[in-house]
């Protein structure tokens, strides 16, 4: 089963929403930070870390010996990492793709495989639960295959639950594509609003069903509930507006240990969601 | 002309607000909405559209079936594994990252490659200058080029119709459209809030902005949810060479004017936007002097007491 938490908006409570259901889980589960840029899942954790793995990717090497200046790589390279310039083939690595375009096409063998470091995979245990999460190298651009490696660093036996990047672009929907339900986690205002319907539009669009958790909801304010009635959407839960709940979070602290009010919302959530995915069978990632 | 962008590296830290207060303080500017993902500028921002224009940042391939001899060398070639095992075989655009390497092997040249559209663009008009925002098609690629669009189009204008700055609503991450949002800018501006996330996304985005030689100044929001982080996070930033501007206090103020649609300095003079318009000329004095290549150091304005607690 694999679950995903995600939102359109930045910063509405994603983490906060899969530390907490790791931590409440009546079965031992996976946590996979998928949120490679900025992953923050395992500062509410104490981990104890098991392996840490660097993740590469392939940019093209000149072998400048062999290299006929023919112009087949830089004609196939759509993303301008390979240019020819006067008697000298270059390659821009951090423009690189690595589609392996000019690999295949170089009829002399003169691109060999170079590797560019994407970032880390990261391995931790965590009480019977496990903790997986990527760490995008400083200045690296492309974070869906560090994404994927995170991924495929989990083996499905138990539930995944995956903490995905926000937005609605590559990162977020590599994150989740796979996943059998996505919690989306939103906020009571115009901005949650609006890019809560962005997410539930990347949801549709993937076929994935999902079920909405609101975050920071006040009393009055029905937004996101007339929203969610609008949309036949399930609300299946709402965190109250605290500013206590605020200042632990600010000190890395998992809500569901300092209020048991709401740590019993959490074990409810995990019962309702069970009922819902009661039909899915387990999956593995691709 | 000088190019500010607000960045956070954690999402949900207060960019918009800030950028949207900026907007209303300043007589004239031009803003541009970085956040292709889930723009939101625009909410707050009353504008008309002038301009709408689709945006192509890449190919999709489109096989024809008729020329298809379903070899297979299509599927073997892709690196992304966006052709399933169908016969004949079907792209999935979801996973293609439009490198066209399947139609440049295809044998009986089968695949053609169209331009995708992946989402649209908007030039719209304010009371105070041009706002430059799009929209990223669900599930597309190429945020880093929509954005590097958008802020050329700024660049554009702001050289026809003089204007002293561009203000760019960033978006979260340290990734490809935060990197296109800030290459070659004059200024960051991080916003980010005294949590141990906002404390570990900050270093990890002063480290970008150094990695990239772009100086940078930050402000810390609701600082008073926390003020020992708020003080070590000071230093910290002060340490990897940022400028320390005012810190912003929480303010119940902030989400009445967002839930109003409006800009906080606009519906407000309470301690937030206060802090807003100090903050924005702090920031001019950065942008206005040659902003030295040593950073100076600048002790953390602390304001007393605590915010009211009521609404949080």
């Amino acid at each position: 089963m694999i679950l995903s938490v995600a939102s359109g908006k930045g910063g509405t409570g994603k983490t906060t929403v899969s530390v907490n259901l790791a931590a409440t889980a009546p079965m031992p589960v996976r946590l996979l930070d998928c949120d490679v840029e900025e992953p923050n899942a395992h500062l509410f954790i104490q981990t104890e870390e098991v392996r840490r793995s660097p993740k590469k990717v392939f940019i093209p090497k000149v072998d400048a010996e062999k290299c006929t200046l023919c112009g087949q790589c830089e004609a196939i390279c759509r993303f301008s990492a390979l240019v020819t310039i006067g008697q000298k083939l270059l390659t821009f690595p951090e423009m690189c793709h690595a589609c392996l375009g000019c690999l295949r096409i170089c009829p002399e063998g003169a691109i060999l495989h170079g590797e560019r470091l994407l970032g880390e995979v990261i391995q931790a245990k965590w009480g019977r639960h496990e903790l997986i999460w990527g760490e995008l190298r400083v200045g690296e651009a492309m974070s869906p295959p560090l994404i994927e490696a995170v991924q495929g660093a989990a083996v499905a036996d138990r539930p995944l639950i995956l903490d995905a990047p926000p937005g609605t672009s590559c990162p977020m929907i590599a994150a989740v594509r796979d996943s059998d339900f996505i919690l989306l986690v939103t906020e009571p205002t115009p901005f949650g609003l609006n890019d809560l319907r962005l997410a539930v539009d990347t949801a549709r669009h993937l076929s994935i069903p999902c079920g909405i958790v609101l975050n920071r909801a006040e009393p009055g304010n029905t937004l996101i509930q007339e929203y969610a009635r609008k949309e036949s959407i399930p609300l299946l839960m709402e965190i109250p507006y605290r500013r206590s709940y605020a200042e632990a979070y600010s000190r890395g602290e998992r809500l569901t240990d300092k209020d048991p009010e709401l740590k019993k919302a959490f074990e409810q959530l995990w019962r309702d969601l069970e009922k819902k995915l009661h039909s899915l069978s387990e999956r593995r990632l691709p | 002309m000088k190019e500010l962008v607000l960045l956070s590296g954690k999402g949900g830290t207060g960019k918009t607000s800030l950028t949207a207060a900026f907007a209303h303080i300043l007589s004239s500017r031009i803003l541009v909405d970085a956040d292709v993902d889930a723009a939101n500028l625009h909410l707050i921002t009353p504008h008309s559209v002038e301009i709408e224009e689709p945006f192509s940042g890449g190919i999709l391939p489109v096989l024809n079936p008729e020329n298809c001899t379903d070899c297979g060398l299509c599927r073997e070639v892709c690196a992304f594994l966006a052709i399933a095992d169908t016969h004949p075989p079907r792209i999935d655009p979801v996973r293609c990252e439009g490198c066209g390497v399947c139609a440049a092997f295809c044998p009986s040249k089968a695949i053609r490659l169209e331009p995708r559209i992946s989402g649209v663009w908007f030039h719209s008009r304010t009371e105070k200058g041009p706002l430059l925002h799009a929209r990223l098609g669900i599930a597309e690629e190429n945020s880093g080029k929509l954005v590097t669009l958008l802020r050329k189009r700024a660049r554009a204008l702001a050289e026809k119709e003089p204007c002293p700055v561009i203000l760019v609503d960033g978006p979260p991450g340290i990734g490809c459209p935060v990197i296109a949002s800030m290459t070659g800018a004059d200024l960051v501006l991080m916003v980010t809030e005294p949590t141990l996330s906002g404390r570990h996304d900050m270093l990890r985005l002063a480290d970008l902005c150094t990695k990239m030689g772009i100086p940078a100044c930050i402000t810390l929001n609701k600082w008073d949810l926390n003020p020992e982080m708020t003080e070590s996070m000071g230093r910290e930033a002060a340490a990897r060479g940022l400028f320390l501007l005012s810190p912003i206090p929480f303010d119940p103020e902030v989400a009445r004017a967002m839930t109003l649609g409006k800009s906080l300095t606009e519906v407000s003079t309470g301690p937030a936007s206060q802090a807003i318009r100090r903050i924005w000329r702090e920031v001019e004095d950065l942008l206005g002097g040659t902003i030295p290549a040593s950073h100076a150091m600048k002790p953390f304005p602390m304001t007393e007491g605590k915010a009211e607690d009521s609404c949080f």
